[in-house]
């Protein structure tokens, strides 16, 4: 389960953020943000021959010690970011990526539709309602 | 670690130690393969040993596991070669040996016999060398002969020596690695188990640890570092396993000593092979999870170092840090606050040290992104101990600051021997940095600067900035904003750039405040307006920040803002929507704007100066030339509304640069010049150049963007200005209304739009897309055009007048003077306008115009009447007001119509002018007449005169034509006056009827002939339709909605050539329609055979007796001996005239008298033309009756 969840379009800018416990919002921002540095790092190791058979997700980006911050980059250079608490040992490699596919076929989801504009941020409650899903619940 | 494997050896001790030198060099020489059990990959291994003298208490008792301590091999040497030698004392010790191996169960033994030729030369009474070596085997190895191996000469360099040494050493190696997978197999075996009763009460960590450990020594000293690290790695994920079970609510009892209050927080130590102290608190169960985790870290750490894997030292070192915080904090060990952050500062500069122990510093450099995490982290725990310490605060640490600091220096214990002496290390490091504000200042900018470095050389330039970012809440909480303010600008600059709202949000306030201190006003007011308009911020936030500005607004001088931060132009929309307007008209320009305040704001003026050229409009006389420009702006929508293109509403100014631009699209129409078809049309992208221009991806974080620092914003005084005044802004959409200027003719365009609230000015230097708006003058104009499609030169023709009044205002009075001509009078009497008078004089026509105002339209009309010219008359004619006839040299006559037209100019003096306004009408001479006298007229001589007539249009029925010409005699000497008229009258009629005649055989023939009955079949055709006019010239009666005429017929032959036989006349009703035929059938009968011409067949007009007599005596006597009477018929009869007239029994009406009267039908005949006979003259071909008849035979 995450505490925050991002969607980062390929300009960097925000195209979805969400984290659970609310007062730490900005800190997220900051977290996922920087996160930002080694995604690009992670990006540019593959190469550019290799780009087509690069595997989509790029795994701990960088763990601190409250948070572990896992990536993801989609062909179109759109990022996900998820964050996951650290003290949740229970969190496996395996579901973290299983998260992330279900953002990535949820995202496309709303590329699909059609009175969604490329690049404005995600306001789909289908997408909303599923981030939701692989959010800690918020006591 | 100097342990290698133990091997005894037993037997000749001299003999061993001879050979000892040479066994130790040459046993690793050569690796040998060492298969594994468990499915573990084989392995290439050189093998050492430590060789020692045999003795029995080396051997393992029961229960003592150490591997360490364990002779892996026992070796019994001898160089006997002597029977009685070996039976007396060397099978004795053998055999003494192989008992105390067997009973401590050892079975990995060898036992050498080393040959040598000296030796056997010696003694004389020597067996077969192979009889000892036989006899050894026989005794001890019973199955296992390769236990006893023979080494030759050992000590010479031969090649048989070498040999025996070969396989003397590969013996030893096999059986050393036997030894190795049996031994280690079963030492395995045995830690399985014991971890399997791990669950049992009693079970002990640190017992287990001791075990396993013992067998990563013995990888160690085989030098399996990686085997070594697995036992590790092992034990390490045991115990996390543990950690984890326990925070799930599995406690173990084990566990609880390692839940023990922390009491030491000295960090890792990474300089020593082995941290014996460490590891003896772990034998005695004393260890805390602190001591535990170092010490496993400092053995994988030696290991990682052995397999040159220094940066994996790194990363877990990292990954260690934090796990030990998060155990513990899961573990719930009371800690003191600042413990851990010591711990950790400590740990990080340890392991960075021992890394930089074992590197070069290209080495370090090029591997910074493993080493920066470290520096990383240690920066944040030195700078969360400073600010836990009081050593951040501007007053410096208090009292009860300084009793933790003592606290938790006391927690570190005493310094390590082993950096005593160092200048630097941890523990210096940072019993330095707690010693005093200055002093840590000074270790955490020097870490700061560090990690900043490292992050900026391998590109990761957020995570710098972050370092930047609390560098600056550092320098703020010390009180130098000056410092901090760089930090935090290039902090912003990029999260606005990339569009991170929060952060923005976040960012602007610290550096409201820096900005605050720095007593930068300008840029800390554009920083409050942002904030007051900034959404992320609470609603007192901004109210806050709103009001800072409106304190300054009252006080300070004049201040010039950024507009951006204060409102968004939304809109904006013209009224006319053209925005094209004459002079001094009203023009309306609607602004809507979004204010981004959180409160109502009372903006004093809102202005936009404008930029006037006269380019455009000044030059431009008609509003028609004006069309096409609406829709000319890059957003312009042709109904005036210019919309602005808005930002993302998160990112808000800033995210503008980052953000492509949207499609400006526009449909495109090419349409024909000459008849403005549509030849194509499409839809063009009027910003492609913006759309694909190459977008630098990297460059979006790097260029500067307004968001951040607006750049310096100046208020221009235009001279003109739209202007509002005390407006008063809401939140959200506000709608503002301004009259445009339209005084001078030209075009506007709007720079600059400045909303003044106090002493500070909100300004957007340039509003895009361009906004404009066009104001002409017209000069006034007349223009007469004719209300029909020509002028008729002749006829009285109404004219239009139209008086586009433009700038000109008609006043009272004012009036147009038409010059008067001769040709072309003016005829008031029939002048149709409301408010005009029109005066004659006689030369002027004078008509006087109503007031009107500026940029209107007069409209009114006149009848005016072209004389059309006298003869002689030629067709290319212009004429001058004053009469004058000028020649055009070319020919202006339209070909299709055939008309001549007249050019008749009209002088006009306009009240506006002082010149007069010459304008030309054109009237067409309704007919053209053209006439050559083909010879001179003398006396008693005929001419004739031929016209064609042409009509372009329909032709009348009837048209009354007049000749007249002028005479005089030859003789006579002014023939102006000489000339006397002659004027002859007459009608010419259009052809009414066809008639058309056809005579048939009688069936069966193909000729006619003389006596035999032919059929006379007539046709009589409508050719034309009356007009309405002309309709009541013909009597016609209505049958059904069918307007019909009556007409006779009758069939004469003067020629007696033909017999009628049966009606020869009657009467037929026609249709009144064009093309309407009726057909009657008679016979006739060939009297001769011949080239017979046709009967005469003729029609006449039949009137219904209600008629009004319209027979007029005609003087054609023709017509008169035709007309018939027809008293002595039932005239009503429709029916035939019964009677055969062969020859047309003729009643000559003599007068008109005798009908008069009388209520009788009357007969017409037509008028000549009305009736054309298509079958007048035509022959027919008669035979003569071939049998009895004569032929006659004319000779001429």
């Amino acid at each position: 389960m995450a505490v925050c969840i991002a969607v980062i379009a390929k300009e960097n800018y925000p195209l979805y953020i969400r984290s659970v416990p609310v007062q730490n919002e900005l800190k997220f921002h900051y977290t996922v943000h920087t996160s930002l540095d080694v995604v690009e790092e992670k990006i540019s190791a593959v190469g550019k021959a290799m780009a087509d058979q690069r595997e989509l997700y790029l795994g701990l980006l960088y763990p601190t010690e409250d948070y572990k911050v896992y990536g993801y980059v989609t062909n179109s250079k759109v990022k996900f970011v998820i964050v996951a608490d650290s003290s949740n040992t229970s969190l496996r490699d395996n579901e973290i990526r299983s998260m992330f596919r279900k953002l990535h076929n949820s995202f496309t989801d709303v590329m699909c539709n059609p009175f969604y504009n490329p690049g404005d941020t995600i306001q789909s409650k289908a997408f909303d309602s599923m981030v939701s899903a692989m959010m800690v619940q918020a006591s | 670690m100097e342990n290698k494997p133990i091997v005894t050896c037993a037997g000749d001790q001299s003999l061993f130690t001879s050979l000892y030198t040479s066994l130790a060099q040459q046993l690793p020489k050569e690796p040998m393969e060492w298969r594994r059990s468990y499915g573990r990959a084989p392995k290439m291994i050189h093998l050492e040993a430590n060789f020692v003298q045999f003795k029995e208490e080396l051997l393992p008792k029961d229960g003592n596991r150490a591997l360490l301590t364990f002779p892996f091999l026992h070796i019994y040497w001898t160089d006997c070669c002597d029977t009685e030698m070996y039976k007396v004392s060397v099978k004795d010790g053998m055999l003494r040996w192989q008992s105390t191996l067997r009973l401590h169960g050892s079975v990995d033994w060898l036992i050498v016999v080393v040959e040598s030729e000296a030796k056997k030369k010696n003694k004389t009474n020597i067996l077969p060398r192979t009889s000892i070596v036989d006899k050894i085997r026989n005794d001890f190895c019973n199955k296992q002969s390769d236990r006893c191996v023979v080494l030759s000469d050992p000590l010479k360099e031969s090649s048989r020596s070498q040999d025996s040494w070969n396989s003397f050493l590969t013996k030893l190696r096999t059986l050393l690695l036997m030894s190795f997978t049996k031994n280690l197999g079963r030492f395995e075996d045995d830690m399985r188990t014991l971890r399997e009763k791990r669950t049992e009460p009693g079970w002990s960590f640190c017992d287990y640890f001791m075990v396993q450990e013992e067998l990563a020594f013995v990888f160690e000293m085989l030098q399996q570092f990686e085997d070594a690290l697995v036992q590790y790695d092992e034990l390490d994920a045991l115990f996390t396993q543990y950690v984890l079970n326990f925070g799930a609510g599995d406690g173990a009892n084990w566990l609880g000593s390692f839940c023990a209050t922390v009491k030491r927080w000295s960090g890792l130590l990474l300089r020593r092979p082995i941290d014996m102290e460490k590891r003896e608190l772990i034998q005695r169960g004393e260890a805390s999870l602190l001591d535990l985790r170092s010490y496993l870290f400092s053995r994988q750490c030696t290991l990682l170092i052995f397999l040159q894997r220094p940066w994996e030292v790194t990363q877990r070192a990292l990954e260690l840090l934090h796990n030990c915080v998060q155990e513990l904090r899961l573990l719930e060990v009371s800690v003191v606050q600042g413990a851990l952050d010591c711990w950790v500062f400590l740990s990080c500069l340890e392991v960075l040290h021992r890394i930089e122990g074992c590197c070069d510093r290209a080495q370090l450099e090029a591997n910074c992104s493993h080493t920066v995490g470290l520096w990383t982290y240690a920066t944040e725990k030195l700078k969360s101990l400073g600010y836990l310490c009081g050593l951040v605060a501007e007053k410096g640490p208090t009292s009860e600051d300084l009793n933790r600091t003592v606290d938790l220096l006391a927690g570190l214990g005493e310094e390590r021997p082993e950096t005593v002496n160092s200048l630097q290390s941890p523990y210096k490091k940072l019993n330095e940095a707690l010693s005093s504000v200055e002093a840590f200042e000074k270790h955490y900018l020097e870490l700061s600067h560090a990690a900043m470095e490292m992050y900026r050389a391998i590109g990761r330039m957020r995570s710098s900035r972050l370092i930047g970012k609390s560098l600056a809440e550092f320098y703020m909480k010390k009180g130098d904003p000056e410092r901090a303010e760089g930090f935090l600008d290039d902090s912003l600059r990029s999260y606005v750039a990339e569009g991170w709202s929060l952060q923005v949000t976040h960012t602007r306030k610290q550096m409201a405040e820096c900005q605050k201190l720095l007593q930068q006003t300008e840029d800390y007011l554009q920083t409050s307006a942002l904030l007051a308009g900034d959404a992320n911020l609470t609603e007192e936030e901004r109210k806050h920040f709103y009001q800072v500005i409106l304190t300054f607004a009252s006080q300070a001088p004049t201040v010039a803002l950024s507009m951006a931060a204060f409102a968004q132009l939304r809109q904006m929309q013209f009224s006319p929507p053209g925005a094209v307007v004459h002079v001094g008209a009203a023009l309306q320009l609607e602004l809507r704007v979004r204010c981004l305040m959180p409160v109502a704001v009372q903006v004093e003026q809102l202005a936009a100066t404008l930029h006037f050229s006269l380019e455009q409009g000044g030059a431009r006389g008609r509003a028609g030339g004006t069309q096409r420009r609406t829709g000319q702006g890059p957003q312009g929508q042709g109904d005036g509304v210019v919309l602005f293109p808005q930002g993302s509403p998160l990112a808000g100014a800033g995210m503008g640069a980052s953000l492509p631009p949207a499609l400006e699209l526009y449909e495109m129409q090419d349409r024909s010049p000459s008849d403005s078809s549509l030849n194509s049309t499409g839809v063009v992208c009027k910003n492609m150049h913006l759309l694909l221009r190459r977008h630098d991806s990297s460059a979006s974080l790097d260029t500067p963007t307004a968001g951040a620092l607006p750049a310096a914003v100046a208020v221009d005084d235009g001279a003109q200005m739209l202007r509002a005044r005390d407006i008063t802004l809401q939140p959200g959409d506000n709608s503002i209304l301004f009259t445009a200027p339209t005084g001078e003719p030209g075009s506007y365009t709007l720079r600059q739009l400045c909303g003044s609230v106090g002493r500070v000015q909100f300004v957007q230097s340039h509003i895009y897309p361009v906004v404009q708006y066009e104001v002409y003058s017209q000069e006034p104009q007349l223009t007469i055009e004719p209300l029909s499609d020509n002028l008729l030169a002749g006829i009285p023709q109404k004219v239009k007048f139209t008086i586009a009044t433009g700038h000109y205002s008609v006043k009272k009075g004012d009036a147009l003077q038409l010059s008067n001509t001769d040709s072309m009078p003016i005829l008031h009497s029939s002048c149709c306008s409301r408010a005009l008078s029109v005066q004659s004089s006689e030369k002027v026509t004078s008509i006087s115009l109503p007031p009107t105002p500026p940029y209107h339209t007069l409209e009114f009309q006149l009848e005016v009447l072209c004389h059309i010219p006298p003869t002689p008359f030629k067709p290319d004619i212009e004429r001058l007001t004053n009469g004058e006839v000028r020649h055009r040299p070319k020919n202006h006559s339209q070909a299709d119509s055939g008309m001549i037209h007249i050019d008749q100019k009209v002088s006009i003096d306009c009240p506006w002018s002082i010149y007069s306004t010459l304008i030309s009408l054109t009237f067409y001479v309704p007919f053209k007449a053209k006439h050559s006298i083909l010879s001179t007229v003398c006396s008693q001589q005929s001419v004739f005169c031929l016209w064609e007539m042409r009509w372009v249009k329909h032709l009348p029925l009837c048209l009354q034509c007049a000749f007249s010409a002028s005479f005089a005699p030859v003789s006579a000497s002014d023939a102006h006056t000489a000339f006397k008229p002659y004027r002859y009258e007459f009608q010419l009629d259009r052809t009414l009827y066809s008639l058309k005649a056809e005579i048939l055989p009688s069936s069966g023939d193909q000729h006619c002939r003389t006596g035999a009955l032919c059929g006379l079949e007539v046709s009589i055709t409508r050719q034309a339709e009356p007009s309405e006019t002309e309709g009541e010239e013909e009597e016609s009666t209505e049958i059904e909605g069918l307007r019909t005429t009556k007409l006779m017929y009758e069939v004469v032959d003067n020629s007696s050539n033909w017999a009628v036989c049966g009606k020869s006349s009657g009467v037929v009703s026609m249709p009144v329609a064009a093309s309407a035929t009726h057909r009657v059938q008679m016979e006739v009968m060939p009297l001769f055979a011949g080239h017979l011409p046709f009967p005469d067949i003729k029609v006449f007009k039949y009137l219904p007796h209600s008629a009004v007599p319209a027979i007029q005596p005609d003087t054609d006597s023709c017509l008169e001996n035709d007309t018939m009477s027809l008293l002595d018929k039932g005239l009503d009869d429709q029916g035939d005239t019964a009677s055969i007239r062969s020859r047309g029994s003729i009643h000559s009406v003599g007068s008109g008298e005798q009908q008069r009267g009388l209520p009788m039908p009357r007969l017409e005949p037509f008028s000549p033309g009305q009736v054309f006979y298509w079958s007048q003259g035509r022959q027919v071909l008669v035979l003569p009756v071939t049998d009895d008849h004569v032929m006659e035979v004319n000779v001429t």
